[in-house]
């Protein structure tokens, strides 16, 4: 061991690592309440990311950034490459770990209150950070050239080019020409193998380093404020009163949680296998339904719920003004309580947040604003609406079906929830109503009067009149009923 | 060191050497910005629209409304299966024609056409249309894009070349009559 050791000196001589690292390690002392199980998202992070680019490295040795042949070597990965698929499934978990650490992490900071002074810029950074992250997980998505690559990218440009003026450059210069097409992959490609994550090694490497300038967040107490004049005393103060050596005191829990993400990470990939690809990018099947990866879901809810007016504001604006707000933040609430005992606010905000994301991905897992398009086909009508009924009724039940009503409504539990359920809808409708509302439709709904003969329609409401539970009278017209 | 003159010469000449790299760097960045900006580029109209055709009138019957594709008119090797583009063809009546672009008038999604209901639903975030591409419900707040269409002897050609969206359309309506 000793030729060893003095291979290492000579190194040192030339490097003068040595005491950098002690610095950083060793020396470096952290408040011994820093040294918390709450205090290893972060790390666990970075040591995704780490994976991501060792699997992305790999990936690169096999995938064809070209939208004639990126499908088929995905296909040549999951199938053919010894062990592609695992790689694949490594970088597609990873992927959506990191997004969860990232997110947990910034919770985590937010509410221990160390965005606040001196820790602004720290923060601004993980902002930035964030943004990257989900950068990589659209360009990312995109990159698995797939039937949902293929339409996200026309969500995408269609959103672009709702931007006033530039519009029409921005699409443009996001598709790499006028439509999607081989351009358009290549500089994702692009995006996804250098830009973004050149971005992101050099922001993550500022961040780490102010971690160790300014020293890890102490545990906020209750009650202990932070003020710009004295704040940076007390740290050192603290640090050097009831600090530890952020090596080993610190560290062990960052391993020993980073290893256990990595485990979940490769359970995830073993278990559960990779991401598609789904069908091939080729715009002439149409019969699909893109959706979003996991963490896009709730905007796709977003996009479904908003008011059409309202879309477009919304869109341009709303990212505008929620990214200003947390770059802003650090500045705007930089003194003060750090505890989130003390900040009730921030309290509600994280979980109105999450209660926000979480029902709009909810919402976004069955999709009930869109049609089931084979509904009207795939779906039976219950027995029960067709048991003793007149054979002018059950041609009613015909017309609901071949005329697609089914995509939109459900019977029996199972149809289209785009319009209301129809199970009672004569409890709800008198005959008159029902034949106004399916002649010229009403709020959602369209008007079928070009599409339904005199007789369909006798048929098809005369059906609908026998829609109520057996306990139920049917609506009546109170104006006749007084007569 | 020692000397305040030589330090402010020697000073002045790595300003000077600043100027130098910034100068140069200014001129190349004329053309990098240039080639980063090319895909603007179409938009003054090198070809990338042109007019193409769908097929033989023969195969569109009158009154119904049948699901065509067409070659990309700026195809690339590259693009593979990205290159063939569908559309709907409405034959209203003779020449009469509307060719409705795929794209859902709200975020680009397929549509689909439901004959018997007379209807195009989109799977994604449920706008539906009309038979003549006007919008009947959901999210979207227009009706579906149009491409301009003529007929060239029995065949139905039709203006493409741009992936359908609101900055398009309205800046195909700066160039020509608009049909959306």
């Amino acid at each position: 061991m000793r030729w060893l050791e003095s291979i290492g000196l000579w190194l040192d001589q030339r490097l003068h690592l040595s005491g950098l690292i002690r610095e950083a390690t060793t020396q470096h002392r952290v408040p011994r309440s820093s040294a918390s199980w709450w205090y290893v998202f972060g790390s666990a992070a970075l040591t995704v990311f780490i994976l991501q680019v060792i699997t992305g490295i790999l990936l690169a040795l096999l995938y064809v950034p070209s939208a004639a042949e990126a499908w088929n070597s995905l296909q040549t990965l999951n199938h053919t490459v010894t062990l592609g698929w695992f790689v694949r499934a490594l970088h597609g978990w990873g992927s959506n770990f990191m997004i969860a650490l990232v997110l947990i992490h910034m919770v985590q900071v937010f509410l221990f209150g160390a965005h606040k002074y001196p820790r602004e810029f720290s923060w601004v950074l993980g902002v930035c950070l964030l943004l990257m992250t989900l950068g990589m997980a659209f360009t990312g998505q995109v990159l698995r050239f797939d039937q949902d690559a293929y339409w996200g990218l026309g969500i995408g440009a269609s959103i672009m080019g709702r931007v006033p003026i530039l519009g029409g450059w921005l699409v443009n210069l996001m598709l790499g020409g006028p439509i999607i097409g081989g351009n358009t992959l290549s500089r994702f490609f692009a995006l996804h193998v250098f830009v973004i994550p050149g971005i992101l090694i050099a922001l993550v490497s500022l961040h780490v380093l102010m971690v160790f300038t300014l020293g890890i967040n102490e545990w906020p107490m209750p009650g202990r404020l932070v003020r710009r004049a004295t704040y940076l005393k007390e740290y050192e103060e603290l640090t050097k009163s009831d600090g530890v050596p952020f090596v080993p005191d610190a560290i062990w829990k960052d391993l020993i949680f980073a290893g256990c993400i990595l485990l979940a990470v490769a359970l995830c990939a073993i278990l559960l296998g990779p991401f598609g690809p789904s069908g091939q990018p080729d715009p002439t099947i149409i019969q699909t339904v893109p959706k979003p990866d996991f963490f896009f879901l709730w905007l796709y809810a977003l996009l479904s719920l908003l008011p059409p007016q309202l879309e477009t504001p919304v869109l341009l604006i709303a990212p505008v003004i929620g990214i200003g707000v947390l770059l802003l933040l650090p500045f705007l609430s930089g003194e003060g309580e750090k505890s989130w005992k003390r900040r009730p606010i921030a309290v509600l905000t994280v979980l109105l947040a999450a209660v926000t994301l979480g029902t709009f991905t909810k919402l976004a897992s069955y999709t009930p604003w869109s049609p089931k398009m084979n509904a009207w086909s795939g779906l039976p009508v219950p027995e029960q609406c067709l048991k003793q009924r007149s054979p002018l009724e059950r041609q009613g039940a015909l017309v609901f079906q071949e005329k697609q009503c089914r995509n939109c409504h459900a019977l029996g539990g199972t149809g289209g929830e785009r319009g209301p359920a129809l199970d009672a809808v004569a409890t709800r409708l008198t005959e008159d109503q029902l034949i106004r509302q399916v002649l010229q439709g009403r709020g959602n709904m369209p008007a079928y009067g070009k599409n339904l003969s005199p007789a369909e329609v006798t048929a098809l409401v005369a059906f609908l009149a026998t829609l109520h539970p057996s306990g139920q009278r049917p609506a009546r017209d109170a104006s006749l009923a007084a007569q | 060191m020692s000397e305040p003159s030589g330090l402010s010469r020697r000073s002045a000449l790595m300003k000077l050497g600043i100027l130098i790299n910034g100068g140069i760097a200014a001129i190349l960045a004329v053309p990098i910005v240039g080639y980063l900006l090319s895909p603007l580029r179409g938009k003054a109209g090198q070809g990338f629209d042109a007019w193409v055709s769908l097929g033989p009138l023969a195969q569109f019957p009158e009154g119904q409304t049948r699901l065509s594709k067409f070659q990309n008119p700026s195809v690339s090797p590259s693009d593979g299966q990205t290159a063939e583009i569908p559309c709907w063809v409405r034959r209203v009546t003779g020449q009469t024609f509307q060719v409705f672009a795929i794209n859902c008038a709200h975020l680009g999604c397929p549509v689909r056409w439901f004959a018997q209901s007379g209807l195009f639903m989109c799977p994604c975030h449920g706008g539906v249309y009309y038979a003549d591409g006007s919008r009947a419900s959901g999210p979207p707040e227009r009706g579906l894009f149009q491409y301009p269409y003529r007929v060239d002897g029995d065949q139905l050609v039709i203006h493409a070349g741009e992936l359908p969206t609101l900055a398009a359309d309205a800046a195909a309506g700066r160039r020509k009559p608009c049909v959306g």
